[in-house]
């Protein structure tokens, strides 16, 4: 009966390590995004996401609204495209409605700012599945110093 | 007379040293140059991982989780400041995986197991258990070492693998749920940043390296003991003295060759 209990422990200890072993090696591999029946998928495309990686949060006014779900490059355009899930919660979102990639604070990382557009007649809600077709692509600090420095070797 | 003196005391050490070396190394050799035998061994091991690996999980899981949340604690005050508190999963893990896991996890287990095994060893030769398993035609280095030594090579990589994911769990418990730190941002920047073969796998090959040198030095010092109570104590002092020093040096040499 004891040896029964030490084998057991034993057994335990085994399969902890391995838990744990798994969870580590899970870590590395992406997670999926929580796949609830209440969350809807839009895409939209950029010129660059900088440094955007997946399960980024999409932002309205700082709040989080959603995830980056998927990150790819369109074959036939070259341009990177990104799956957002949203949140069931905020559904109402018009088709004017613009994204961006931006950069929490100056050193942070970067997530989606989604800015609503205005409500009109003609204008509809977006679905499960529509584009955003405003985007603002990230802001490469490399490139910004570039422009500076040749616009201001032109003066 | 006084100079030859200390010469021949220098000379005697260093003979004390080799001989030491060799006899660890010998013994050692002894108990793996058996075949396993799976059927009588392996009630042998499993008892052995018992008392080396499942009594020290708790010491092992409890400090992981305390030293996660310290580490993000610390870490969050410092990132907080340049407003980069996201990166904190990176530092968290990194810093288990790469080096706190691995060598925490070792010292914890020089203290709990190496000093137990030098202990017990010490009572078996001082009761002359050992002289008796000779006597019955059991090679000791067959049944009493090689389970303590493949024991304490096994269970190690587990320990420091909880350790550390205990550890990230705890980073997560201070950083998302008490400083409010971005679910997701924490948990992508952090798979982000940590690789499987510069991180995970290096973090099993220090445990199993530390492993072997803990496990050995505790072996060696409790079959080559001075069999009586003073000579145990110092044994088991001598063991987790030197294996944490050793542990400590290797991670050095470890790490200039994996990340240098």
């Amino acid at each position: 009966m004891v040896t029964k209990k030490i084998e057991l422990l034993v057994g335990v200890f085994l399969l902890a390590g391995v838990v744990a072993f798994l969870a580590l090696v899970y870590k590395v591999a992406n997670v999926d995004v929580s796949t609830n029946s209440d969350t809807y998928t839009l895409t939209a495309e950029f010129t660059n996401i900088g440094g955007l990686k997946v399960r980024s949060p999409v932002k309205v006014g700082g709040v989080v609204v959603g995830r980056v779900s998927a990150i790819n490059l369109d074959a036939k355009k070259l341009a990177p495209v990104v799956t957002l899930t949203m949140d069931k919660k905020y559904a109402d979102f018009p088709e004017t409605s613009s994204v961006a990639v931006l950069t929490s604070g100056l050193l942070g990382e970067q997530y989606i700012g989604l800015t609503p557009g205005f409500m009109d007649d003609g204008i509809e809600i977006l679905q499960d599945g529509d584009r955003i077709a405003d985007t603002h692509s990230a802001m490469v600090l490399e490139d910004l110093i570039g422009q500076f420095l040749y616009s201001s070797k032109d003066k | 007379m006084s100079i030859v003196d200390s010469i021949a005391a220098l000379g005697a050490r260093a003979i004390g040293i080799v001989l030491g070396l060799g006899r660890a190394g010998i013994m050692l050799w002894g108990a793996l140059l058996h075949l396993p035998r799976f059927k009588k061994g392996t009630p042998l091991l499993i008892k052995q991982i018992y008392v080396v690996g499942v009594q020290s999980m708790v010491i092992v899981i409890v400090s992981g989780l305390f030293i996660g949340m310290v580490l993000a604690l610390q870490g969050y005050t410092i990132l907080v400041g340049f407003g980069t508190e996201q990166s904190l999963g990176p530092l968290v893990a990194l810093s288990l995986l790469r080096e706190l896991g691995p060598v925490v996890t070792a010292l914890l287990f020089a203290g709990r197991a190496g000093s137990a095994l030098t202990a017990e060893l010490g009572l078996m030769k001082s009761t002359e258990q050992l002289s008796s398993l000779e006597m019955m035609a059991v090679d000791p280095l067959r049944q009493v070492i090689a389970p303590r030594f493949w024991a304490g090579l096994i269970s190690m990589p587990l320990l420091s693998v909880m350790f550390v994911a205990v550890g990230i769990y705890g980073g997560y418990l201070v950083g998302v749920a008490w400083k409010g730190i971005d679910d997701g941002a924490f948990w992508s920047i952090l798979q982000a940043a940590v690789e499987w073969r510069q991180d995970i796998v290096n973090c099993l090959i220090k445990s199993v390296v530390f492993a072997w040198v803990v496990t050995w030095i505790a072996l060696y010092r409790g079959y080559h003991l001075v069999p009586n109570p003073e000579g145990i104590s110092r044994a088991t002092t001598q063991t987790v003295v030197q294996s944490s020093l050793a542990v400590l040096a290797l991670d050095f040499l470890l790490t200039a060759i994996m990340f240098g």
